[in-house]
């Protein structure tokens, strides 16, 4: 059943990294992103398998949550890691049919695949123990600079915390239209392309017309208590950083220091 | 003073053709005139399309008069400097609970209200802690409202209200979407918060039932009020309220027919006791 | 058609931490042209009930039969069975897609393989036996008020001509006077019609003025199955599952104890007055 989709994947839990400040992670997991595109090597990878190894482990979240992002890339990895160990020209190791495979193909086939599952991962990592919505306040206020190039940086962020908040009552009204559909004899699987095309107006016209009636109410609702945009707005849980924060960012200076310093030193 | 009053109001609602011309219009209120003294509880009772839930968003500037006007606690509505006054001191709880929980976590909905007007962090706990225990929902402070019924929402929605600390809340049809228990739990703590906290309260429902407590029972048809008194009153006109094919409670009905058979019943029964009370007393 | 329930049993997300048990070991007969009430509350299991009797919901366990036939037997047609079971959903309007009332009418029959023309003809049918005026026809459903637009959705089901129509509380949302309405509507159907009508309520007083059998349902199991006299008789039980006998119900239980010798099983206004006047009159 549609409503069983679980949106936002956050994993409940008492740690330190739950408890760090949505900016940190953001700025966080952007960093140890940037730094696998960066140190390209594999002293420097080994560096950031114990980091991300040390930050999973600090997060209490049990490893196979982490590895379930995975499956969704699993296809697109598969592809870019034999794209590359067929196209990349240079010493030749051994040839298939017409297609060669080099030493050059095979270590920027390796690269690639720790890059992708080292970002899955990390990101996943943010996602699994930041609740959607104090995500959506450490963008707000990490954005908040760009406001002064009129970025509409609080509206932005108070739509997708609305977006949050409908997307599961919408998947089970999608249920429940369908179903009704159905009780009026729709078929929504037989049927080639078009046909099936076809058969999505039932669904698609009331379910849009419900959303811009909850739209509509919802708009009413927020302007009854007093919502006028961002300005003038105080906030419950304003966002401050702590202890864990400052110690976090040092963590991750000295984690860069580190993947420089192999990448420099090693070499390989 | 009043805390709101209503002077010869009249609402239009205009359809505007492609042209940006004026289609048609339609007169949902037609020349009301209603005052509500602090602490009171009111209710309006009609049917749909009777101009009851247009009246009601008049009562927060969420419309404003096409002729007439509207005063909420000496602010007149039409003042757009004081609207975000206005829409403080008249809080309003709508008809569809999903509708309007903006928050994804129930306490952060509550905090809503008050983080729109600007109320100190320290002070928004405070007030979101006192909203969601007076209408018994602090447990539920860390639930996603997803998982709440349909009762329990509307009273989310409450207590963001009373958060706000309104003088007066207008509750537009909050039961018509819920179960008898929701139903019963709605009232219970629109009840409470006017007893208790002594916030003025206008419900606007199409259950008879949930009226009778209320200090004054205002029936309105198509644009115009129909009726106006005490419970008691009002469904002591059994038939004409039968004749606008409105409800009248069973007990009220019942009196009423044992009375039209010859028994010598008051008008206006509201409740089983007062029932047995009379029947007793006939025996005798 | 005649519908029996063996030890029906369903199981809500299994295999995953969210598994509950939405409906335990329900039995049931529903023989052609009874007018039945469901009750119980928000929960309770009705709506997930009222699904499987026209497949939309597939039993995790037990069997129902139409006419005799195993439902989940190979080769048995769902889609036959959604055409002679028809289910009104809860705020049916809200399922209205085409661009006139007619048309939206006539969805049904036309999945069902009639022609144009068959279709329209149940349509205007259908449309005429829920009480919408013929000026209407022609018009968006969206132009509707609420109570008409509901009306459009319930002869979406009838145009189909189901032997069983089975409504979602029709009534929910709608004021007074839409309510008798559409319940007068109903009731005149079956009368007319003959065929089976299911009601799931929560109002009990609409239910007693009905209905000629009431299920009431608590956690997914059937826990009063009889007529509405019988079953009011259980008010106390009723209570303590969220749910209340009629109102009149209370005020003859309490002329009893006050000594006054009256029908307590009397469910309705009329049936009320009936048994007070005779019993002032002695």
């Amino acid at each position: 059943m549609i409503r069983d989709i679980t949106i936002g994947q956050y994993y409940p839990a008492n740690s330190v990294i739950h408890k760090l400040d949505p900016r940190t992670k953001l700025v966080g997991t952007i960093l140890f992103i940037l730094s696998l595109f960066l140190f390209k090597s594999f002293a420097a990878y080994a560096v950031a398998t114990l980091f991300l190894a040390g930050v999973i482990w600090a997060s209490r979240v049990p490893f196979k949550f982490m590895v379930k992002g995975l499956k969704a890339v699993m296809i697109l990895l598969m592809i870019t890691v034999l794209f590359n160990l067929f196209v990349i020209p240079g010493t030749p190791i051994f040839h298939i049919w017409k297609l060669t495979v080099t030493v050059e193909g095979v270590k920027t086939a390796v690269f690639m695949a720790i890059r992708l599952v080292y970002l899955i991962i990390g990101s996943s990592v943010m996602t699994l123990t930041t609740t959607p919505n104090e995500l959506t306040d450490g963008m707000e206020k990490g954005l908040r600079p760009l406001n002064k190039i009129h970025v509409p940086v609080h509206e932005v962020a108070m739509m997708m915390s609305i977006a949050l908040r409908f997307i599961p009552i919408l998947l089970e009204e999608t249920d429940k239209i369908m179903k009704a559909q159905m009780a009026r004899g729709a078929d929504f699987e037989s049927g080639g392309i078009i046909q099936k095309a076809k058969s999505m107006v039932p669904l698609l016209v009331p379910l849009f017309i419900s959303a811009f009636r909850r739209a509509n109410d919802l708009a009413m609702a927020m302007e009854a208590r007093g919502y006028h945009g961002g300005e003038g707005r105080t906030k419950m849980r304003p966002l401050q950083y702590h202890r864990q924060d400052r110690i976090a960012y040092l963590t991750m200076i000295g984690y860069l220091c580190v993947m420089y310093a192999a990448k420099r030193i090693v070499g390989i | 003073m009043s805390i709101i009053e209503v002077k010869k109001l009249i609402h239009d609602y205009l359809r505007y053709g492609e042209d940006g011309r004026v289609e048609s219009s339609y007169r949902a209120v037609d020349d009301v005139d209603l005052n509500v003294e602090p602490g009171q509880f009111i209710a309006i009772l009609g049917h749909n399309g009777s101009g009851k839930s247009t009246l009601a968003k008049h009562l927060n500037a969420i419309l404003l008069p096409t002729e007439g006007s509207v005063f909420v606690d000496g602010k007149d509505t039409k003042d757009s400097e004081k609207l975000w006054a206005i829409r403080q001191c008249a809080g309003m709880v709508f008809q569809n609970p999903d509708n309007q929980i903006i928050g994804t976590v129930v306490d952060e909905d509550v905090a809503f209200g008050p983080e729109n007007m600007g109320v100190p962090t320290e002070e928004i706990k405070e007030r979101v802690e006192e909203g969601l225990k007076t209408v018994g929902m602090w447990e539920y402070r860390h639930h996603s409202p997803n998982k709440l019924s349909g009762g329990q929402k509307q009273r989310v929605a409450i207590a963001g209200v009373v958060a706000m600390h309104p003088k007066c809340i207008v509750l537009d049809e909050p039961t018509a979407m819920l179960d008898p228990v929701g139903r019963s739990e709605v009232i219970r703590a629109a009840r409470r918060l006017n007893q208790q906290e002594n916030v003025t309260i206008i419900l606007i429902t199409h259950y008879m039932e949930e009226v009778i407590y209320a200090d004054r029972v205002i029936v309105m048809d198509q644009g115009k009020v129909l009726m106006q008194g005490t419970p008691r009153e009002v469904f002591s006109r059994v038939e004409e309220l039968k004749e606008h094919r409105l409800d009248v409670p069973q007990i009220t009905m019942l009196a009423h027919e044992l009375k039209k058979s010859g028994l010598d019943i008051a008008d206006g029964i509201l409740t089983t006791e007062e029932l047995v009370q009379e029947l007793e007393r006939i025996r005798r | 058609m005649s519908m029996k329930i063996e030890h029906l049993n369903y199981i809500y997300g299994q295999g995953t931490a969210y598994e509950k048990k939405a409906l335990k070991d329900i039995n049931l007969e529903i023989p052609n042209g009874q007018f039945i009430g469901i009750i119980g509350h928000t929960g309770s299991g009705k709506s997930t009930l009222i699904q499987h009797l026209n497949g939309l919901i597939k039993a995790t366990g037990g069997v129902i039969y139409d006419n005799g036939r195993n439902i989940y037997e190979e080769g048995y047609s769902m889609k036959d069975l959604r055409s002679r079971v028809g289910l009104v959903f809860q705020y049916p309007e809200y399922q209205l897609f085409e661009t006139d009332v007619l048309a939206d009418v006539c969805f049904g029959p036309k999945n069902l393989g009639l022609s144009r023309e068959e279709a329209e003809a149940r349509a205007y049918a259908a449309l005429k036996q829920v009480g919408l005026k013929e000026k209407h026809y022609k018009k968006s459903p969206f132009e509707l008020s609420g109570g008409q637009k509901r009306r459009v959705a319930i002869a979406g089901i009838l145009a189909m001509e189901p032997e069983v129509l089975i409504l979602d509380e029709p009534t929910a949302g709608l004021d007074p006077r839409g309510r008798d309405d559409i319940l007068d509507q109903i009731a005149k159907l079956h009368k007319e019609r003959g065929i089976t009508v299911i009601l799931v309520s929560h109002s009990m007083e609409d239910v007693a003025k009905y209905v000629e059998r009431i299920i009431v349902m608590d956690e997914g199991s059937v826990r009063f199955d009889g007529a509405p006299r019988e079953v009011f008789e259980h008010y106390r039980e009723l209570e303590s599952i969220g749910l209340a006998a009629p109102q009149v119900t209370y005020l003859m239980q309490e002329l009893k104890k006050k000594g006054m010798d009256v029908d307590v099983t009397a469910t309705t206004v009329e049936e009320a007055k009936q048994s007070i006047l005779e019993c002032m009159r002695a």
